[in-house]
């Protein structure tokens, strides 16, 4: 299984130079970031100045070597705007973002699982069809829409939550918390709701299908036929078999949430990773928008190696082999 | 003559669909003697795995049993709870089933599944279950037991498994265990091996056994008495000797003249014309009558009621065959 790991590891650096090499170009089309940067009022010789600090005068596939030399060395450039480097920035925001989708993907689980079961072992009863036709507007209603929503009713008509920012924060181990402090949840309350409805309805939908089918298996008839419970039946056999199918959405899901969780975090103006990530596009900052989807590539690897370690130990027929050399 | 342990009377089960109800088993009446071996034979879609389920309860929606009285030791199954037939099924009546990969579950392992066949019934420390367990395989012939016990479904062989779910079944020692065709899927050296152990199992244990199959073959092998389905009916009932050897409806003979080795070598081989009926089409009278060669006017309007020949043999035809010498 080391072997398998480390092969993953090394793919993965192939992955990333490919990503690296077409966000560089992707970027480099969208504008030129020196208009923005460039107060309306300097000289030429000023202008020249910048460009020249800045790299910019040379040609794009020398920028792009020296980007990947200094990338080699853990340097992804230093932000135009800010003038921190790129890495330090994002990673400064990168509690806030974890933080809050942990909490949305963990309360689509712990809400959306024993729904999905409800609904997929009585599927012709009045509740399933209630929360299967819940989860659709739960999936399609626009996260944007949901969001104003959420302001309009629980903090502008009844004032109980507040509605941007991340509230009190306590420092653990270098990393500020918002969940530690009750002024932190409450602002964290409608963001992780915000993030977590459609991930419900989608948990919801999953363990449905899974569950309307696994009980239909003959491995539930024989379970019967032993006289095991009920509970037992679905704890055992149901469940364990549709837990294959959820731990990958898990997965796709967390990375997903964690890169683009932009709509949520603008909205309700949460100083995380997505927020950054939008501004930095408007303003051109090149070196963070590369640095940003690089650390976003390679959490993907990570998450997905992370999801095939987790189905081998779900399901015994997985064996991790190492691709024959 | 000792009492029954088994006694079904008029089961009746149907199949709710949209445009009505459809008889899969259509007053079915037999009984089974403590120890005693019943074959019950039939065509692909003769109602006898739903006779078999229909017993404990294990038959599910659209289908429905509607009439009849389930005597087992003298209570009625029917009039039971789900939970009081959840506390027989597995402890005091077994069940096995054709498909044996299926029916195991594919992410338990062996000793899980088994185990929790005891531990469902009574209070019992894990490792006396998992002891119980291995001593049950060592039973059906599984080489080192202790091993194999934590492998999965995956790592046993067709053959194996069929012998996981019957040690499954023999577990709480049961004093009936109803076989739904257990080694249909199984090559004939390996069906030999199991029908021989599962005799020997049954002599040993006086344990009654319910063996559904369509193969008369392994009936004349196994059971002490036959009882012959037909769209739903039981055409033709008695002890296994009179039954093979003089049968008195032409559908039994029907069958008997189809298996290759009752026939002469080189000569053609027999075969019933037409294909059994579906559920949707049951002829009037005697289902049998389109397919048999000695229907009678009388056959297409009436149904055939039970006649009685000599020890316990009985059947349903108008014109049945004389007992050969």
């Amino acid at each position: 299984m080391g072997t398998f790991v480390l092969q993953r590891l090394l793919q993965s650096i192939g992955v990333l130079l490919a990503v690296s090499l077409v966000v560089f170009l992707a970027v480099y089309a969208i504008g030129d970031p020196v208009e923005l940067l460039v107060s309306q009022e300097a000289t030429e010789l000023e202008r020249d100045r910048m460009i020249q600090i800045l790299g910019l005068d040379r040609p794009i596939w020398e920028q792009y070597l020296t980007f990947l030399g200094n990338a080699l060395r853990g340097d992804l450039g230093q932000s135009f705007v800010h003038g921190e480097p790129a890495i330090q920035l994002i990673v400064s925001r990168m509690p806030a973002t974890f933080e809050l989708v942990f909490f949305a993907l963990l309360l689509a689980c712990l809400v959306g699982i024993p729904l999905g079961l409800v609904a997929g072992l009585h599927s012709d009863s009045r509740t399933s069809r209630i929360i299967m036709t819940g989860s659709i507007l739960g999936y399609s209603l626009p996260n944007f829409w949901k969001g104003m929503m959420l302001i309009l009713l629980l903090s502008v008509w009844v004032h109980w939550l507040p509605t941007s920012g991340r509230g009190e924060t306590v420092t653990v181990l270098g990393v500020p918390l918002s969940f530690l402090t009750l002024d932190g949840i409450r602002h964290l309350v409608m963001p992780v709701l915000n993030l977590s409805i459609p991930n419900m309805a989608l948990m919801t939908r999953l363990t449905a299908s899974g569950a309307a089918e696994a009980r239909l298996q003959d491995y539930v008839r024989f379970a019967r036929a032993k006289g095991v419970r009920p509970q037992g039946i679905v704890r055992r056999h149901i469940l364990r078999n549709i837990l294959i199918p959820i731990v990958t959405v898990v997965g796709v899901e967390f990375g997903q949430l964690i890169a683009f969780s932009t709509i949520t975090e603008t909205v309700f103006a949460w100083p995380g990773m997505g927020k950054l990530l939008i501004t930095s596009i408007y303003r051109l900052d090149r070196p963070v928008v590369v640095a940003y989807i690089m650390m976003i590539t390679f959490l993907f690897v990570i998450i997905n190696l992370t999801v095939d370690l987790i189905y081998a130990a779900l399901d015994p027929r997985v064996k991790l082999m190492e691709r024959a050399s | 003559m000792t009492s029954p342990l088994l006694d079904v009377r008029g089961l009746r089960t149907v199949f709710h669909f949209l445009d009505g109800a459809y008889t899969a088993v259509d007053g079915v009446s037999f009984a089974i003697r403590p120890g005693e071996v019943l074959g019950l034979v039939g065509e692909s879609g003769s109602g006898k795995s739903v006779a078999g389920s229909s017993l404990i309860g294990l038959v599910d929606p659209p289908g429905e049993v509607i009439a009849g009285e389930v005597l087992f030791k003298g209570r009625d199954l029917r009039r039971l709870t789900e939970r009081e037939l959840r506390q027989l099924r597995g402890k005091e009546i077994a069940m096995i089933f054709q498909d044996s990969l299926a029916a195991l579950n594919p992410v338990l392992t062996i000793g899980e599944q088994m185990a929790e066949a005891v531990t469902e019934h009574a209070e019992v420390p894990p490792a006396a279950a998992r002891e119980r367990a291995i001593a049950a395989l060592r039973q059906v012939g599984i080489t080192s037991p202790e091993t194999r016990i934590d492998q999965y479904p995956h790592e046993f062989s067709g053959g194996m498994r069929q012998r996981v779910a019957i040690a499954t079944a023999l577990l709480n020692a049961p004093d009936l265990i109803i076989a739904d065709e257990p080694t249909t899927a199984l090559d004939v050296t390996i069906q030999g091996q199991i029908l021989a152990e599962m005799q020997a199992l049954a002599r040993t244990t006086g344990t009654a056994v319910m063996w559904i199959t369509h193969d008369l073959g392994v009936v004349s092998e196994l059971a002490d008495r036959v009882a012959v389905m037909y769209a739903g009916r039981i055409v033709e009932i008695g002890d296994t000797d009179d039954v093979l050897d003089r049968p008195r409806h032409p559908y039994t003979r029907g069958l008997l003249d189809s298996i290759p080795a009752e026939n002469a070598p080189g000569s053609r081989l027999r075969q019933i014309e037409g294909a059994a009926p579906t559920l949707a089409r049951r002829p009037a009278g005697c289902p049998f009558h389109p397919r048999c060669s000695r229907a009678l006017p009388v056959c297409q309007e009436q149904e055939p009621g039970l006649s009685e020949g000599e020890r316990g043999q009985a059947w349903r035809c108008h014109n049945p065959q004389e007992p050969l010498p």
